[in-house]
C-alpha cells in the first residue's frame, strides 16, 4: 500500500473528465436558475450596450453626412468611448460581485469536494467552465439584441438598405468583438475568488457557515 | 479484527489556533497508534479536540507540530496529488452535517468520488446502485439530500465513504444530527462493515452508543489523550431502546 502511494505513475490517477465537468457546470448553472441569470444579465446589458455603440458607427459610415465640425466629431467620439468603458467596467464589478457570492455560498461544497479526491484546479475548472458558459450565452445574446436594437432604429429612419451596405465582414466583427470582451471579463472576474476558494483547506472551507 | 499492523499512527501532534488575541490549544501532543482492522473510537467532551484530530488524521487541515503517518508515509512529504489520491481512494469520510453536494442526487453523491478515481461510468453507477442497496436506499437513487430525512442522508454519505473501497472510514460524529433509532442503525452498519470488509473505522464521537461496538476507545480531554481503553475493559450498561432489534 506505501508503495502503490509513493509510485508517482499511480498516485497521479485523479481526474475530472472535461463531459463530466461539463455535467456537473451545466446542472449547477440549471438548479441555481435565477442567480445565474442575474449573473448573465449583467454581462448581457454591458455587451449590449457595447455592441449598440459599435453598431451605431457602422450604420453612420453608410449614411451621407452633411459636413460637421471634426473636433465636435472626436470630441462625441471620445465620451462614447469612455462611457463604454465605464459601463463595461460596472459591469465586471456586478459579475466579479456575483461569482464571489456563489463561490461563498458554495464553500462546504467546495470543501465536500476535495475531501472526496478533488484537485484545487477541478474546483477553479469547474467555477470557470460555469462562468464562461454563462458569459458566452450572454455574450451572443447581448449582440443580438444591441445590433438587432440598433438595425431596426437605422431601417426606420433610412430604409433596410442601409443594413445591407455595411457588409456581412463588420457585423462578424462586431459579434466577434463583443463575444471576445464578454467572455475575457467574465472569466477574469471569476479566476480569483475560485482560486481563493479552491486553495482553501478542506476543514476550513467545511467550517464556514455563511 | 484488528491485524497487527499500523495504519495511522500520529508522532506529537498538536494544533493551535489563533481567535482574535487567544492562542487555543486545541490538540497537544497526541501519539496513537491505530491498528489496520480496528474499529477504534475517540471519545470526548465537546471541545476537548476530537475533531481537530480527525481532521489532522484525514488530511483536512496542517497540524501545527508532530506528524501523521498513513501506512507509514509522513502526510506532511505528500504533494497536492498524492494528498488527493489519498482521501479519494485510501479514507472514506463520514461527517456529523453529512455534506451531499445538495445540486447532486444520492447516485450522483456517490458516484462523484469514483468519476475523481477515473471509473467508467458504466462501472461507476453500477457500483453506486450496489452501494445504495447496501445501505438501504435502493429506492431513492434519483432523490436530491433535501428529499431525504437525515437517517438517510447519512446513509447516502456511507455509501459515498466506500466508493473507492477504502482502507480507512473516518467518521466525524456520524450519529450526531440523528435520533436515537436511526444513530443506532448506522452504528450497527459500520461494525458490519468493520467486520465483513476488514475497512478501518476511526470514529470521532460522545455518542456512548459507539462503546458497545468499539474495539479500543482513546478519551480525549483539552487536547490531550487521556487514556486508551480495551473494549473488553470497560465496564458499561447502555441503554435499550423500545422498537430497536438488537
Amino acid at each position: 500500500m506505501s508503495t502503490q502511494m509513493r509510485d508517482s505513475s499511480v498516485g497521479r490517477q485523479i481526474q475530472l473528465p472535461i463531459s463530466k465537468a461539463f455535467q456537473i457546470s451545466l446542472n449547477s448553472i440549471r438548479i441555481r436558475f435565477w442567480r445565474s441569470v442575474i449573473t448573465a444579465g449583467g454581462i448581457f446589458l454591458g455587451i449590449a450596450f457595447l455592441v449598440s455603440v459599435l453598431s451605431t458607427s457602422l450604420v453612420q459610415q453608410q449614411i451621407p453626412q452633411t459636413v460637421t465640425d471634426t473636433a465636435a466629431e472626436m470630441a462625441a467620439k471620445n465620451r462614447q468611448l469612455w462611457l463604454v468603458i465605464m459601463s463595461l467596467l460596472v459591469c465586471t464589478v456586478g459579475i466579479t460581485n456575483s461569482m464571489l457570492m456563489s463561490v461563498t455560498e458554495r464553500f462546504k461544497e467546495i470543501g465536500t469536494m476535495k475531501c472526496l479526491g478533488a484537485l484545487d484546479i477541478f474546483v477553479v475548472e469547474l467555477f470557470l467552465l460555469e462562468s464562461g458558459l454563462l458569459g458566452i450565452v450572454a455574450s451572443f445574446i447581448g449582440w443580438l439584441v444591441g445590433f438587432g436594437g440598433i438595425a431596426l432604429l437605422a431601417a426606420a429612419g433610412h430604409g433596410w438598405a442601409v443594413i445591407g451596405k455595411i457588409g456581412f465582414l463588420p457585423i462578424i466583427g462586431t459579434l466577434g468583438k463583443a463575444m471576445t470582451i464578454g467572455i475575457v471579463l467574465t472569466v477574469t472576474a471569476t479566476i480569483p475568488p475560485a482560486i481563493r476558494a479552491a486553495k482553501m483547506p478542506p476543514a476550513v472551507a467545511l467550517r464556514t457557515e455563511i | 479484527m484488528p491485524t497487527n499492523e499500523y495504519v495511522v499512527r500520529t508522532r506529537d501532534l498538536s494544533k493551535e489556533f489563533i481567535l482574535g488575541d487567544t492562542l487555543l490549544r486545541a490538540l497537544d501532543g497526541v501519539a496513537l497508534d491505530i491498528y489496520r482492522g480496528e474499529y477504534i473510537s475517540i471519545m470526548g467532551p465537546s471541545g476537548s479536540g476530537k475533531s481537530t484530530l480527525f481532521n489532522m488524521i484525514g488530511g483536512l487541515d496542517k497540524p501545527t507540530a508532530g506528524s501523521v503517518f498513513i501506512n507509514d508515509v509522513d502526510m506532511a512529504q505528500l504533494d497536492a496529488h498524492e494528498l488527493a489520491y489519498l482521501r479519494c481512494r485510501t479514507i472514506g469520510y463520514i461527517f456529523q452535517t453529512f455534506n451531499l453536494i445538495p445540486v447532486m442526487t444520492a447516485l450522483e453523491n456517490v458516484t462523484l468520488p469514483m468519476i475523481f478515481a477515473g471509473t467508467p461510468t458504466d462501472d461507476c453507477i453500477e457500483k453506486g446502485v450496489k452501494l445504495l442497496n447496501l445501505v438501504g436506499l435502493g429506492d431513492r437513487l434519483h432523490h436530491k439530500p433535501s428529499e431525504l430525512s437525515g437517517g438517510q442522508q447519512q446513509r447516502v454519505a456511507c455509501a459515498r465513504a466506500l466508493a473507492n473501497d477504502p482502507a480507512i472510514i473516518l467518521a466525524d460524529e456520524p450519529t450526531g444530527n440523528l435520533d436515537l433509532k436511526t444513530g443506532t442503525e448506522i452504528i450497527h452498519l459500520l461494525k458490519r462493515l468493520n467486520q465483513e470488509q476488514g475497512v478501518t473505522i476511526i470514529s470521532a464521537t460522545h455518542d456512548l452508543k459507539m462503546l458497545d461496538v468499539s474495539d479500543r476507545i482513546v478519551w480525549i480531554r483539552d487536547g490531550k489523550c487521556e487514556r486508551i481503553e480495551q473494549r473488553a475493559d470497560v465496564d458499561l450498561k447502555v441503554g435499550e431502546v423500545e422498537g430497536v432489534e438488537q
